[in-house]
Parts: structure tokens; sequence; C-alpha cells
């Protein structure tokens, strides 16, 4: 399923990436193809700026606007003057 | 009762919230070079049925936890495969009901509660959390080896090219599903591009909609009181009226919270506004003709009910595997005021068209 077109802030740097090809095995939605021995975007449409790919790439070849791609959290966000930041609970508890 | 989490190995000092040994057979600990590591099975107790079953429905889901660090599955050894998981049961659980058979161990982070995923966007599901975690639980003494397997999906958080840098552990980013952990590791921890993906079958969109059904009925539910007070206010309550009055908006929350996520890949459009704007223009149409409604109250119902079904239908997106933030950020800069607007006039021309 593919969400809003070429909306994706994924960009990927040809002259720094060394195809180490990481960041096509952590994408969960093969966004990324290695064509030459580098990685290049492959489906923009597919991604969901998770950001998975940005933070395991040993160069910095790759970035994203990292997000939670959520209607609630970014509501939220945008009341309180936060960043947006999913409401699935998780308050951290004082321990002990 | 023995004090039950008395292992330095769990590298926590909380008592734990929920105590992930309940049911297990036998002995509960197993003695390591690092202490005592708790135990657990791959069978799921009926206690851990129910708190997944309520937990889908959104009660107690931030409780429901398990006590961070190590735990011992089957008979593991100091060469057996160590598995990173979140700290939220239904993670942990799911974990080690598909690792029937093996012989592990899963290192539980600190994630306050959430599954692996959405920690790991917010970052506790991350390489500090896992660096930590290993020098807490003397991971180094235990296993021989140097490889953590981490699902896919803590990918977002955890760079595994850091936690090599600060603490020799390889990272193995496994696949996105624990059901296919088995077959990796048959494979030679290798994942084939199917492992890679993330899904939203109709089974997975409906479980996950859960979540928003609950959230549209609370909405309803204000909307029913706010309708009895305006009813009692004007003299004109009655039972009937009020369920006369409140179904068409039952209905709108009820399309925009189930029907858009069951028919999601066939609505028209992309964005998620719109599927569930259009849901509701279907459903306004429908209802106008059932109450054979005049011109004021077609046009209250046209432009409510389908404002409220769009407004369900995009928090939904929290709950998908495929929307962006620039995305969604977008769908709001666009809809948000013209839905709002839409609201505010049906609701307007419905009071006109039946005070």
């Amino acid at each position: 399923m593919h969400y809003l077109q070429n909306v994706s802030t994924l960009r990927i740097d040809a002259q720094t990436c060394i195809g180490c090809d990481i960041c096509m095995s952590v994408c969960p939605h093969e966004v990324i193809e290695l064509r030459a021995g580098k990685a290049v975007v492959r489906d923009l449409d597919a991604c969901m700026e998770c950001g998975a790919c940005s933070t395991n790439c040993p160069v910095q070849a790759i970035h994203v606007q990292a997000g939670v791609g959520c209607a609630h959290a970014i509501l939220r966000g945008m009341f309180y003057g936060t960043p947006p930041q999913c409401g699935c609970g998780g308050n951290p508890k004082p321990c002990c | 009762m023995a004090e039950p989490f008395r292992s330095r190995a769990t590298g926590d000092c909380c008592s734990p919230r929920v105590d992930p040994t309940q049911g297990v057979p036998g002995d509960a600990f197993k003695s390591t070079s690092v202490g005592d590591v708790p135990a657990v099975t791959s069978v799921l107790s009926v206690a851990d049925r129910l708190g997944r079953w309520k937990v889908r429905w959104g009660i107690g889901r931030d409780r429901y936890r398990v006590v961070p660090g190590l735990y011992a599955l089957g008979g593991p050894d100091e060469r057996s495969p160590v598995m990173v998981t979140a700290n939220y049961k239904l993670s942990f659980d799911q974990l080690r009901c598909q690792l029937r058979g093996l012989d592990a161990w899963i290192l539980v982070l600190d994630t306050n509660g959430i599954n692996v995923w959405c920690a790991a966007g917010k970052g506790t599901f991350g390489t500090d959390e896992l660096v930590n975690r290993i020098q807490l639980t003397e991971l180094a003494r235990l296993v021989t080896h140097r490889t953590l397997l981490v699902p896919q999906l803590g990918a977002t958080g955890v760079a595994g090219y850091i936690v090599k840098q600060r603490t020799g552990f390889n990272v193995i980013f496994g696949p996105v599903r624990a059901r296919d952990i088995k077959a990796f590791l048959e494979a030679g921890m290798k994942a084939t591009p199917e492992m890679r993906r993330v899904t939203f079958t109709l089974s997975e969109r409906m479980t996950v909609a859960q979540m928003d059904l609950v959230a549209a009925m609370k909405y309803f539910l204000v909307y029913l009181m706010l309708l009895g007070v305006l009813k009692l206010v004007t003299g004109s309550f009655s039972l009937r009226s009020l369920a006369y009055a409140a179904f068409p908006v039952f209905g709108a929350l009820l399309l925009g919270a189930l029907a858009v996520p069951a028919l999601l890949p066939w609505i028209p459009f992309r964005s998620f506004a719109l599927k569930g704007w259009l849901m509701g223009v279907a459903w306004a149409i429908a209802v106008s003709m059932l109450e054979h409604a005049g011109p004021a109250g077609f046009a209250g119902n046209l432009l409510l009910l389908p404002a409220l079904s769009s407004f369900v239908a995009l928090n939904y997106t929290g709950a998908t595997t495929f929307t962006s933030q620039t995305g969604v950020n977008k769908e709001i800069r666009l809809f948000a005021r013209p839905m709002a607007m839409s609201a505010i006039l049906g609701i307007a021309l419905l009071l006109i068209a039946r005070p």
C-alpha cells in the first residue's frame, strides 16, 4: 500500500554511500535498492520516514526527517506546542 | 513467596509490575555465571491470553510490562542466541511463544512498556538503552559469542554500528515478525525479502482498528450526553428521539473506525481524510433518504457526517504501517480547517432543520 505521492523527505547521497546495503536490510518497505554498488531510492512513495536507514548508515549518507505518521500525535503536538510523539502510553513511572 | 527477582541479571531496581514467570512450571530461575536469571517458557498461560485480549481493547495497556533485563528461555548456554525485545508484555509474550523448542536468552530493554517499533521511533528502544542493558546484565560474561538478534523494526532506534563500537556486540537485524525467527535461524541468519517486508493485511488492519474504535466510541458518548442535555433543556427529550438523533453520528464514527480500515486498499484516494470523507458522504446520503430529510437536513448531514468519518479515518494513520509524518502533516494542513468548518456548519444546519 502506498501513501501520498512525492512527500517523503528521504534523500541518499550517492557520493558518500559505500554500498554496504544495511539500509536495504532494515527498510520495512523495500524503498531502497543497490545499483552499481550504490544505494538508490527505488520507490519513494513507499517510504514512511521511519528513519531506520539513516540511523544505521555508518557514513551518514542518508537523510530523512524521521517521525511518526500519526495524526493524533501531530495534532496533539500542535495543541501543546511540542514535537509530535506517539500517545501510546509509555510515561516513565518513577523507579523506587 | 520468595523474592521473585533477586537477580542482578535483570538489572532493574523496580519490583515487577507483571510477573512474567506466572504459570511457568518448575524452577523459575536458571543459575548462570552472572547470577540467577528468571526462566520462562514458550507456553502462554490463560492469564497471558486474557491480558493480550484486554490490551487490544485498551484496558490496562499502559501498565502491561515485564521487568527489563535478561531471561532464559528453554535451557540456554553460553553459545545460545541472544534475542532483544521491548518490555511491553505483548511483545515479550509474542517472542517467547514463537520460539518454542529453542534455547535462547531474551534481553528485554526498558521501553516504558511500549512495543518495539513505536519505542524505536521514540528512541527508548535505542542504541543507548541497548548498550546500557548489555553492561547491566554483564552479557559479555554470560555468552561467548558476540551476536545480538534485534528485531528489524528496532532499527529505527538502534544503530548497529555504534553498538558494535561501544560493546563489541554485532547487531544482526532479524525478521520483522517473531514467527519468522526460526526460519531465519535455520537459514543461517538470512532473511528472505518477505521476512523484511512490513505488511498490513485485513486481520492486521482490524486488530489495530480496535483502539480507534474505542476512541471513536468515547467521542460518541460525549456527543450522546450533550445531545441528551440539549433535549432536556428544550423539553423534547425521549429515548426514541435521542436514538433517532444519535444514530447518524454513531454510523459516521463507526464507518471511519471500522469500514475505512477494512476497505483501506479499495477506497479511492491515498489520503486517509478523503477516504473517510467519501465513506461519510455515502452514509450521509443513505441517512438522509432514511430520514426523508428536507434540504436543510440533507445539507446538514452532508456537511457534518463526512467530516466526522474523515477525522476518525485520519486518526487511523497512527495505527498503520506505511504512513509518513510529512504525509500526515500535509493532510492536516489541507483538511483540518475545511473539515472543522464543514462540521460546524453541518451542526448549525441540523439544529435549524430539526430543532
